[in-house]
Formats: C-alpha cells, sequence, structure tokens
C-alpha cells in the first residue's frame, strides 16, 4: 500500500542542492515514514555530504527528529512506523537484512536534545559502547577515552574526577560527555538532534565550536530550530516544512537568497 | 540531567481546619502505633524480669507463696480479688490462685523463697528445705542453698563441655571412617559417657507454703532463683538469660513456655526463600510488561488483573497453594521420587518449599507493581542513549535499565518482606506446624530440608494464646513473641532499606520513596 497517495507539491529541483556520490556519506531516496496513519515524513530525497556540517531546520512537528532517527534505525523498535523508501549509507542500504542493526548505529551515532548519561560514573559513561565491543585491553580502552574526551573538549575538566557520577556535571558538560561517549566508538557520521536546546548560551557556543572542529573527520547534521546556530555552524541547510524538503542550500545561499517564498517566510519569521 | 528538589503543593500549615484534621490523624495514628509496641515491649519484656514472691498469709491460717499478677474487682461486688502464680501444678490446688484482699492477713517478702524453673510442670515455689548430691549425701538447712547454687554451676561447665565434646570432637570424627578416627570415637564417647553420668543424679526438696514437700530431680531443672534476694544487678543478668532462653531455646509445654528460636528460624527462612522465589519472577513479568510487551488493550488488562491479584485474600492463596503445590505437584512428585516412602507423604504434605511458593505467589503483585514503576520513571532518553551507542535491547536492559530500576525492585521486594513475615492464614494449609523442633536447616544431606515442616512466629502466637492447656501462663510469652515478629520484619525491612539505600546513591537518585 503506497504510503503517499498524491504528490501535493512536487519538489522543485532548482531549491534543492545535489551532491556527487562520491563526495556524500548518506544518501536518502523517496523517504516517507508515517506514524500508523499520520504522515511524518513525505517522499524526501536528499544527500548529506561527507565531512560537512549539514543543518535541518524547520517548525516544530516538521520532521526533523523523525528523519534524524531513521538514519540510526532508531525507529525499528516502534512497530506503529510505516517506512517506505531508502537510506544510504556509504552507498550501502542501512535497512538491509545482512546490516547489523548495532554495527550502523556505531557508525552513525545519535546525540540527543536533552543530555542523557548513564547514571555511572564519568569514565564508565565514555567507556560504554567500547566495553559492548568488547576486545579492548584496559589501556587500550582508556587511551581512547582520553582521546574522545579531548575530542569534545572535556578532558581537561574531568581528567582529575574520571570516577566521579556523570549526573554531578553540569548540563553542558553532560552534552560534551554525550558527545564523547558517541566519539569513543568511532562514527563516521554524527546525528544531533536539537544538541544545544536545553543548555545556556555559554554551553550552546561550547558545542557549536566543537561542531566545527569535528567535522575535520565527521559527517555531522545538526537539527536545531535555531535559525542563528545553523547559521553559524553549518555548511549547508535544508528547511522542512510538513514532512516535505522544501530548500536544501549552501547555508549563506539560503539564509542570504533562498530561492522559494516559503523558506523566506519561515527564515524572516513570517509564518505561512 | 540532575533530580529537580521536589517541589509539592501543601496545605498552608496553622490555616483552616483542613491541616488541623491532618495532622491530628497523623497523630492519632502514631499515638496508636506507639501505644501497641510499648504494650508490647512492657508485657512481652516484663515478663522476664524476676518479680517478688510473696508470702501470703489468709485468714485461717492458710497461707501461700506466688507472684502477684493482677487484680479485678470481685465478682460479688465487693472490693478487689488478686491473681497469683504460685506454680506447683503438680500438687493439688497449684499454678494460679484468686485471693480477695479482705481475707489476706499479712504479706511478706521471705528472702529464702525459691522460685524454681522446671522441664516439666512449670515453677515451683517454696522453700529449699533439703538438697541432695549426686552421691546421696544431704544437706539441709542453711547450708542447702549454697551447695545447689555450686551444683548448678559445675552442671553448666559439664553441660558446655559435653556440648564443646560433641560438635569438636564427635561430629567431626563421625564423618571419616579409617581406622584412628574409630579409634579416637571410641575414647570420645567414652569421655562423654563420663560427662553424662557425672552430670546425673541429685535433688532437691522444697517445702511449699503450704506446707507440703516437693521433691524436683536436678534433670529436670532449669533454673532456680531467690527472687527476694536478688539485687537489681542479679535481677537484670537473670533478666538477660531469660530473654536469651528465650530466643535460643525451644518451646516447651505445649508451647506455654520456653523459647521460640525454631519458630524465629521459620519466619526468617521462610521469608527469604519467599524473596528469592518471588524476585526473579516479579522482575521478569516487570520487565515483560513494560519492555517487552507491545503496549495494547491486552497488556492494560493484564496489568489491571495484576493489581488486583494484590487484593485477594490471602487464605485464598492459602487454598490453592494446597490444592496445586501440596496435593497436585507434590503429590506426583512424591509417586515420582519418594516412591519408597508412601503412603507417609514427602512433598505432598505441608512443607516449607510449598509454603515459600505460596507466599511468593501471594506477593508476586507488589513486586510486579513496584518494579514496573521503576522502569516506567526511567526515562526513555537513556534507554536511546544505550541504543544509539549499538547496544542490543538485552544489553540495554542488563546494563542501564535494571541498574537503575534496582532500587524499585528492592521498595518492591521490602513490600513483599513486610507483606509475608506477617502472613499466618495461608501458612496454616500449607506447611507451618506447630511443633517443629527440627528446624530445616541441618548438618545432614542435602542440609536445607525444604519438604519439613517448620514454625514461624505469627502461627506461634495464634497457637499459644488459642490453643496451649494455659492461656493464662502463655500470654506474657505471647506478647514476648508478637514484639519479637515486630521486630524481625523491622530487622528484615531495614536490610533491605539498607540495600536499596547503597544501591541509590550508586546509581544516582532516580528512586521515590
Ligand atoms: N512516536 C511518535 N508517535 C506518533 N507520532 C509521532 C511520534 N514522534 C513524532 N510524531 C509526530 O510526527 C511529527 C514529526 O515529529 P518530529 O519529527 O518530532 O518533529 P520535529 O522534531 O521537527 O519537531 C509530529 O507531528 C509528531 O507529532
Ligand atoms: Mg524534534
Amino acid at each position: 500500500m503506497p504510503l503517499v497517495k498524491e504528490q501535493r507539491s512536487s519538489p522543485d529541483s532548482a531549491a534543492i542542492i545535489d551532491f556527487p556520490p562520491e563526495a556524500s556519506s548518506l544518501a536518502i531516496r523517496g523517504l516517507s515514514l508515517a506514524y500508523g496513519d499520520k504522515s511524518a515524513l513525505n517522499n524526501l530525497t536528499l544527500r548529506v555530504p561527507r565531512h560537512r556540517v549539514t543543518a535541518f531546520i524547520g517548525p516544530s512537528g516538521c520532521g526533523k527528529s523523525t528523519l534524524l532517527r531513521v538514519l540510526n534505525r532508531l525507529h525499528d523498535l516502534n512497530d506503529e512506523v510505516v517506512r517506505e523508501g531508502e537510506v544510504m549509507l556509504e552507498g550501502e542500504d542501512i535497512h538491509a537484512p545482512e546490516v547489523s542493526v548495532a554495527e550502523l548505529r556505531r557508525r552513525v551515532g545519535m546525540v540527543f536534545q536533552s543530555p542523557n548519561p548513564f547514571p555511572m560514573s564519568i569514565h564508565d559513561n565514555v567507556a560504554f559502547g567500547l566495553r559492548l565491543q568488547g576486545g579492548l585491553s584496559k589501556r587500550k580502552r582508556d587511551d581512547i577515552i582520553e582521546w574522545a574526551l579531548r575530542s569534545a573538549a572535556l578532558w581537561d575538566e574531568v581528567k582529575d574526577r574520571l570516577r566521579a557520577s556523570a549526573w554531578s556535571l553540569s548540563g553542558g558538560q553532560q552534552q560534551r560527555l554525550v558527545i564523547a561517549r558517541t566519539l569513543a566508538v568511532g562514527p563516521e557520521v554524527l546525528l544531533l538532534d536539537e544538541p544545544a536546546s536545553a543548555l545556556d548560551p555559554i554551553s550552546t557556543l561550547k558545542i557549536e565550536e566543537l561542531i566545527r572542529n569535528l567535522k575535520s573527520h565527521l559527517t555531522l547534521v545538526l537539527v536545531t530550530h535555531n535559525m542563528q546556530q545553523a547559521a553559524r555552524v553549518s555548511d549547508y541547510t535544508a528547511f522542512l516544512q510538513q514532512g516535505e524538503l522544501v530548500e536544501y542550500a549552501p547555508t549563506d545561499t539560503l539564509f542570504t537568497n533562498p530561492r522559494l517564498a516559503r523558506t523566506e517566510n519561515y527564515i524572516t519569521g513570517r509564518m505561512a | 540531567m540532575k533530580a529537580e528538589p521536589s517541589r509539592r503543593l501543601r496545605l498552608p500549615r496553622g490555616e483552616g481546619a483542613g491541616a488541623w484534621l491532618a495532622a491530628g490523624s497523623v497523630a492519632l495514628s502514631l499515638l496508636a502505633l506507639l501505644a501497641l509496641l510499648a504494650l508490647l515491649t512492657v508485657r512481652g519484656l516484663g515478663h522476664f524480669w524476676p518479680s517478688p514472691v510473696e508470702l501470703v498469709e489468709l485468714e485461717g491460717g492458710r497461707q501461700l507463696a506466688g507472684e502477684r499478677v493482677r487484680e479485678v474487682p470481685h465478682a460479688g461486688g465487693d472490693g478487689l480479688e488478686r491473681l497469683y502464680r504460685i506454680g506447683n501444678q503438680d500438687l493439688e490446688g497449684g499454678r494460679w490462685a484468686w485471693v480477695r484482699l479482705s481475707a489476706i492477713e499479712a504479706v511478706s517478702h521471705p528472702a529464702d523463697l525459691v522460685v524454681v524453673e522446671r522441664r516439666r510442670w512449670g515453677q515451683a515455689i517454696g522453700r529449699l528445705s533439703a538438697f541432695q548430691g549426686a552421691s546421696g549425701e544431704r544437706i539441709e538447712g542453711e547450708a542447702a542453698w549454697p551447695a545447689l547454687e555450686a551444683r548448678l554451676a559445675e552442671l553448666g561447665t559439664l553441660r558446655d563441655a559435653r556440648d564443646r565434646l560433641r560438635e569438636e570432637v564427635i561430629l567431626p570424627l563421625a564423618g571419616r571412617n579409617d581406622e584412628t578416627a574409630a579409634r579416637e570415637l571410641k575414647a570420645a564417647h567414652a569421655r562423654l559417657r563420663e560427662l553424662q553420668s557425672a552430670m546425673a543424679g541429685g535433688r532437691l526438696i522444697l517445702a511449699t507454703a503450704d506446707g507440703e514437700g516437693l521433691a524436683v530431680p536436678l534433670e529436670q531443672l532449669l533454673g532456680a532463683r531467690r527472687p527476694n534476694a536478688m539485687s537489681p544487678l542479679d535481677k537484670l543478668v537473670a533478666w538477660g538469660e531469660g530473654v536469651w532462653r528465650f530466643l535460643s531455646e525451644g518451646p516447651r509445654a505445649a508451647n506455654t513456655a520456653g523459647g521460640v528460636w525454631p519458630a524465629i528460624f521459620g519466619t526468617v527462612l521462610m521469608v527469604m526463600l519467599m524473596s528469592i522465589l518471588v524476585t526473579p519472577f516479579g522482575v521478569l513479568a516487570a520487565i515483560y510488561l513494560n519492555e517487552v510487551a507491545h503496549q495494547g488493550r491486552l497488556t492494560r488488562l493484564v496489568r489491571i488483573a495484576v493489581r488486583n491479584l494484590a487484593g485477594v485474600p490471602s487464605i485464598v492463596y492459602g487454598v490453592f497453594g494446597l490444592g496445586v503445590f501440596v496435593y497436585g505437584i507434590g503429590g506426583r512428585l512424591d509417586s515420582w521420587f519418594f516412591e519408597a516412602s508412601l503412603p507417609s507423604p514427602t512433598f505432598g504434605t505441608g512443607g516449607l518449599l510449598w509454603a515459600s511458593l505460596t507466599l511468593a505467589l501471594l506477593t508476586l503483585p507488589v513486586v510486579i507493581v513496584a518494579t514496573e514503576e521503576g522502569l516506567a520513571r526511567i526515562p526513555d532518553q537513556q534507554r536511546e542513549g544505550a541504543l544509539a551507542l549499538g547496544a542490543t535491547r538485552l544489553e540495554m536492559l542488563s546494563r542501564v535499565v535494571l541498574p537503575m530500576a534496582a532500587p524499585a525492585m528492592l521498595t518492591g521486594v521490602i513490600l513483599a518482606v513486610a507483606r509475608a513475615a506477617g502472613e499466618v492464614a495461608p501458612l496454616m494449609l500449607v506447611g507451618v506446624a506447630k511443633l517443629a523442633p527440627q528446624v530445616p536447616v541441618d548438618g545432614d544431606f542435602p542440609f536445607l530440608h525444604l519438604e519439613r515442616k517448620f514454625m514461624h512466629l505469627g502461627y506461634h502466637i495464634f497457637d499459644a494464646a488459642f490453643h496451649g492447656g494455659d492461656v493464662q501462663a502463655a500470654m506474657p510469652l505471647v506478647y514476648a513473641t508478637a514484639l519479637l515478629l515486630v521486630l524481625v520484619i523491622l530487622v528484615l525491612n531495614l536490610t533491605a532499606i539498607f540495600l536499596r539505600h547503597h544501591l541509590s546513591t550508586r546509581h544516582g537518585a532516580l528512586t521515590r520513596r
């Protein structure tokens, strides 16, 4: 049964940037998703460039989180979800039966809106993913933990209290710890779902700086409803509305010179 | 994610009748609880305090000696009537005496009145007229009491030596079967016989208040004291000994005297077995309901059913346990594995295992509900965080969800223990015994005897209070046992609470108290 009964507006191909397959890390083709009979994503087709920051913006409820969760198959557990279309990671279909979900999730890491460190020590939080994989000596593991904490710009703040509870950290530190925890398992893609929306301005700036630094070796996908943030950190921005991809362009083009009136209305604050 | 300090709306204090009413009910409940504990403590523990013995001279020259128990208005309407515990049950008119106050001519507290505790027939009260040693020599008058005390002390040391010999020499030797062991065993048995014969013999002769003679062989003697001559310190020591014997010895005289050790042991063992049985089942069921099952109408229905099971009267569980566990499964087990001993049942009768299982069933809903609440309080972000790191569902459950839910599980177990330790009704159907001096754990393989009947403090209270021959005598023990039951439950709960606290400080503050 097709999910999309009618094509409400054909995507304007001129407003959607494309990348050559060899330069893109993720490729989404004809992706539609519904929660039961309530449609959330409608026939999305786009590529995400490798080692760049791509931002998804759009009004609340437009399907940004839903899209991110497709990318590391977090919807698998929800049997209400009906999906159509495909997602390729480096040319492989992530929904193919031979793909291991655990392996996929290690390759495509995810950081959520509110920091969710586990109720363990700082050290154990970062070690969590490594311990799941097993096979690492303690020395090697500790090295990776230090590297991950340094990459997340947290090492200097916690190096003297690695055994303290992760819950004793501030909100911003907790979010960077979660990023470190995700980095430790060595992902290629990092999905960030409004990672700074629960944080104070200074912590937000730290996270943004971190995102800019990480793109040297990671593909980052950032969901945000803060357009300044998207403008500050991303290379490309995609604008979604009601589950549809409206416009996708280099960030400065999209914010200074949007092609479509719907995009312009949104970024200038005139909601349709 | 820091735990927010809980902000609750409160009724403004000091304003309105509502606040006063609420505070008043709290105060009243607390008072009732304290009164209950005070009653149990005073009546229960007071029993072990050596009370003075009165020598009462009545009109017409009759005399009696006994401990004052209480006074009530005389049935005829004039004056008061006093109850004395006079012991000497084996003599005519013994044990209790009601005396009208108006009939009392004089009351005195002679220091030489002796109270003797016997294995049979309970207390004896009188003056020590003679002590007869093991070799038959007879000591009369003043010298009798010191001689008796010396002999009792000697018997104590002999008894200790005998027990040590049994435990440290004979039992280990009995396990081996080589030449030297056999020889040593023989020597040890000879020594044992020597000790036994050194302990045998001797008796004392009491002269009761109304002049009769009463002989008590020393084998029958549990203790002798002269309460009127005791200093407060002596009494304290005697009290401590009494309490200790209550805690460490088995019951005597159809549960109306002696100690409750087998009942303590049975209660604690049964509750621990019950916890071991109920925890995995309850936790697994809660995990299934909360983490695995599709959250549809059927799951909701099951959840409601589980909650309602907690309200089913406990005797119904007893009937179920009797029908299914004892007769059904137990009978089947007997016909398969214990055919040799049929028709006398092994598992086909009430016993420790069936009682624990029945109570586990009874408390299952409590554990399920508490665990489920704990699981429901864990934010989904924690689960997704684990999954997003490549954890399988099982790994997510075992490494993140269950440790976080552990305090809630323990809360469930605490509630289960509190409920199970106080249940008596179902136990009467599935395995509690009036008297089971053999505790279900011993040195014989397989050490834990699940098929044995066991004693239980709650049932012991019921039995002593209503089924003993002498309710009057049993009452103090009933209070003491009730106090002990409360204490045992308290200790069991404190252990679990301590465990939970330990876990929740380790795993952060996701617990509700
Ligand atoms: N688990 C869910 N079950 C049903 N509907 C959902 C669920 N999650 C999201 N939705 C719906 O899907 C739409 C898109 O949601 P979401 O992706 O969270 O939007 P955004 O992140 O852009 O605010 C919303 O209308 C939301 O109500
Ligand atoms: Mg969202």
